[in-house]
This record gives structure tokens, C-alpha cells and sequence, in this order.
């Protein structure tokens, strides 16, 4: 479900002209990078940085939702949500196996995400206040998600584009139930609509701050885009995203927060009004509304799922002892 | 001590009659626990009708740099393929 302007990308490489010549003509003719190539020690740190903030924001992403399994209104919405969040929990794994292809493990990155090192998604430390954002978060955060990693499918590193694959597939279903949800409430009763209203007003400018800052100032895109990390600017990504949701906002008879939308028949897409770039830089930086609540229920399972790892490890070390003993 | 958990490959067959192919990897203490895993993270809308699991450490691969030595003498043997041998049009398909 995630996307975001990959935050703090250091593309710095101290390898030969040559060297560099030669990594940039494979990318120019399409060809993907495997594990065990060689690469730019830049382009190894931007991927392993990348697809870290990508997998921690699949695992806190189950986190908002989570919160709301046990309320789900019906049988039918729970198991869709059940499957969503476990769905979330498994892109997060193949991002981690993606990353670990790169050299770092999964204790590393987990040591990162808990210590706050590591960024996530800052959409994730905003509150779910409502059964609608269930719908909402579906609709407008996995939406913008599915733009942001479609193209990430064709990424230049391979075992990156492969996940991403495979999460695209799997992510479809999220935002349509979301939509889905969204429609059963802004067409049921008054109260059921203000309510998805509300939810909407919320949740319209934490997910278009999710393609990341503007492109003048996004540090570091420009290196990222000529390695074919990244396929489009965040702005690019932003637009496509706008001009998708609008007819879909007008179907449901629901009213984006921002006066300033409005269509501009000469660049054939929406104009959209200033984005608070202080909030976004705050939420980022950890004083979102949640973000401490995130980060605690985060360290709370690692460490009361302690006794697990050690007694799964413990049994398989007994087992094993045992094999070689009847061997 | 911090125990690491063991890395595994995992490999689906998506249905019978096709291979095995590499899906990802998981992290599991032993290859039952590696089993249930990979069929919670790689099967959960009908993926496969069978799983591999195979330790990472396993793995011998061979190395890129030697690619051009391993693989490309196969580019100029081109009398290995049924290409390379004219046959008149008159003997029917061949």
C-alpha cells in the first residue's frame, strides 16, 4: 500500500568514470541488474534505502488498519479486511527478501525500523478515527500506491521489479474493495455519507503529499531516474493520481478539500492548490499524530514475539541433534 | 546472544505439469516452520500446487563476472542449432 518519494536518497559513488560508464550503458539498454553484479556502491545504498522505507511501510501499514478488524460492520468486510492487512504483511516480506538480495539483513533493517533510524510511509502515523477510513484508505492511499509502484515493476533492479510484481497484482483488490466500501457508505444513509465525507477530508492531502516533495526539490531524483530506480517525478506520479480520483470522488457525489482543484483544459489534467510541505516534513520527521504509537506497537511485538524465535530456533536445533544422532 | 533466523529460497510449481520457480525467500528456524511460511507469504491466492524450500546457504551460484567465459561461447557455435543447416524446401518440413 505504500508510496513516497523515497526520503534522503544518497546516490553519491566513488567508482571509476569507466566503471560508471559501463553500469549506465547496461540500464541504458534495458537490461536489469541481478544480485550479484556489479553496481555502484550509490545505487546498491538508494536501493537498499528505498526498498527498506518500502518494506517498513508495508509492515506499519497494517497498524491503522489492524486497529479497526475487530469492528469491521459485517463478516463480509472483515475477512476483506483481514486478507488486506495480511496481504500488507506479505508485501512487506518480499520487499525485506528484495533488499536482503542487496547485502543487509532483515535484523539490521529491523533494528533500524525500531530504533527510528529508518523512514516509513508518513501516511501511516496519521490516526483511524472512523470505519469510513477503512474505505477511504483503500480508495486513496492504496490508489496512490498503485501509481507510484507500477512503475517500480519495470525498475532496473531485478528482484525489486519482480516483488513489486507481485505486490501490484495483489494491491488491485485493495483499492477496489476500498472504493467499494466508500460506495456503500456515501450511498447509504445521510449520516453514513458525512461520515465518509469526513473521512475523505482527512485522509485527501496526507495521500497526495505521498509522491514526496516537488520536483525542484527533490534532491537526488535526478540520479535515481538515470539508474531507472525511478520512472517518473513525483509530480508526474502526483498528477496521474489526481486526475484519476476526481471522476471518482464525483461518482460517489463526495467533494475533494481543495477549493483550488479545478480542470485546466490546456495541460489536459486538475490544478490542485498548495500543499502544506511543513506538515508533511513533521509527519516524516515522527510528530505525526500516531507516530509514537506506531513505532511502540512495533517493538512491542518484536520483543514479545522474543520467546518464539528463540524457542522455534531452540526446537530446531534439538530436532536437528536428534537427526544426526539416529544418523 | 542474538540468534539469526536461517534464510530460505522458496520455489512454487503453479500447477502440475510446470516447474518449480523461484518465488522469494523467508526467514524460518527449520524447514517445517520454512514450509508454512513460504505458503503464507507466496500462496495465498492459489499460486501453487506445490513448494520448494531450499537453505539460502545452500546455494552454489556462479559468479556474473565470469559470465562471458561460462556462457557466451555458446553465441559462435551457431552449428548447433537446426538453423544452420539448408534444406531444400522440396523435402517437406524438417
Amino acid at each position: 500500500m505504500y508510496s513516497q518519494g523515497l526520503i534522503g536518497a544518497d546516490g553519491r559513488t566513488t567508482e571509476s568514470e569507466e566503471f560508471l560508464a559501463r553500469f549506465q550503458a547496461r540500464i541504458d539498454a534495458e537490461e536489469k541488474i541481478e544480485p550479484n553484479d556489479a553496481m555502484p556502491e550509490g545505487y546498491r545504498r538508494t536501493l537498499v534505502r528505498q526498498i527498506g522505507q518500502h518494506a517498513h511501510s508495508e509492515i506499519v501499514g497494517m497498524l491503522p488498519e489492524g486497529n479497526w478488524i475487530t469492528r469491521a460492520p459485517s463478516l463480509r468486510r472483515k475477512a476483506a479486511l483481514l486478507a488486506k492487512v495480511q496481504d500488507e504483511g506479505g508485501h512487506g516480506l518480499y520487499l525485506y527478501c528484495a533488499a536482503e538480495t542487496l547485502g543487509v539483513s532483515r535484523e539490521e533493517m529491523t533494528e533500524e525500523l525500531l530504533s527510528g533510524k529508518a523512514k516509513y510511509s508518513s501516511i501511516f502515523n496519521y490516526p483511524t478515527l472512523s470505519w469510513a477510513d477503512m474505505g477511504i484508505i483503500g480508495w486513496l492511499v492504496d490508489g496512490a500506491a498503485i501509481m507510484n509502484q507500477i512503475p517500480l515493476c519495470r525498475c532496473s533492479y531485478g528482484p525489486y521489479a519482480r516483488a513489486m510484481i507481485r505486490v501490484c497484482k495483489e494491491e488491485s483488490f485493495h483499492q477496489r474493495q476500498g472504493y467499494e466500501l466508500c460506495m456503500s457508505l456515501a450511498f447509504g444513509t445521510p449520516e453514513q455519507k458525512a461520515m465518509v465525507q469526513d473521512a475523505l477530508n482527512r485522509w485527501w492531502w496526507p495521500s497526495i503529499m505521498m509522491f514526496g516533495p516537488h520536483d525542484a526539490d527533490s534532491q537526488n531524483s535526478d540520479q535515481s531516474m538515470a539508474w531507472k530506480i525511478k520512472r517518473f517525478s513525483n509530480d508526474e506520479l502526483r498528477q496521474k493520481f489526481i486526475d484519476a480520483t476526481v471522476p471518482q470522488a464525483e461518482y460517489l457525489g463526495l467533494t475533494l478539500p481543495d477549493p483550488d482543484l479545478k480542470w485546466n483544459e490546456a495541460k489536459g489534467g486538475y490544478d490542485h492548490g498548495p500543499i502544506d510541505w511543513s506538515e508533511f516534513w513533521r509527519v516524516v520527521k515522527g510528530q505525526g499524530p500516531m507516530a509514537r504509537d506506531r513505532i511502540k506497537a512495533r517493538k512491542k511485538a518484536w520483543d514479545e514475539g522474543a520467546w518464539v524465535r528463540e524457542a522455534a530456533l531452540a526446537h530446531a536445533e534439538k530436532r536437528q541433534a536428534r537427526k544426526m544422532a539416529a544418523e | 546472544m542474538v540468534q539469526t533466523t536461517p534464510l530460505w529460497e522458496v520455489f512454487i510449481r503453479p500447477r502440475n505439469g510446470l516447474a518449480h520457480k523461484h518465488a522469494g525467500s523467508i526467514h524460518a528456524a527449520d524447514e517445517v516452520l520454512a514450509l508454512q511460511a513460504a505458503r503464507d507469504v507466496y500462496t495465498r491466492r492459489g499460486e501453487g500446487t506445490s513448494i520448494w524450500v531450499v537453505r539460502s546457504a545452500d546455494i552454489v551460484a556462479s559468479d556474473p563476472d565470469q559470465a562471458a567465459e561460462n556462457f557466451e561461447p555458446t553465441a559462435d557455435k551457431i552449428y548447433r542449432h537446426p538453423t544452420f543447416y539448408d534444406i531444400p524446401d522440396d523435402v517437406g518440413h524438417m
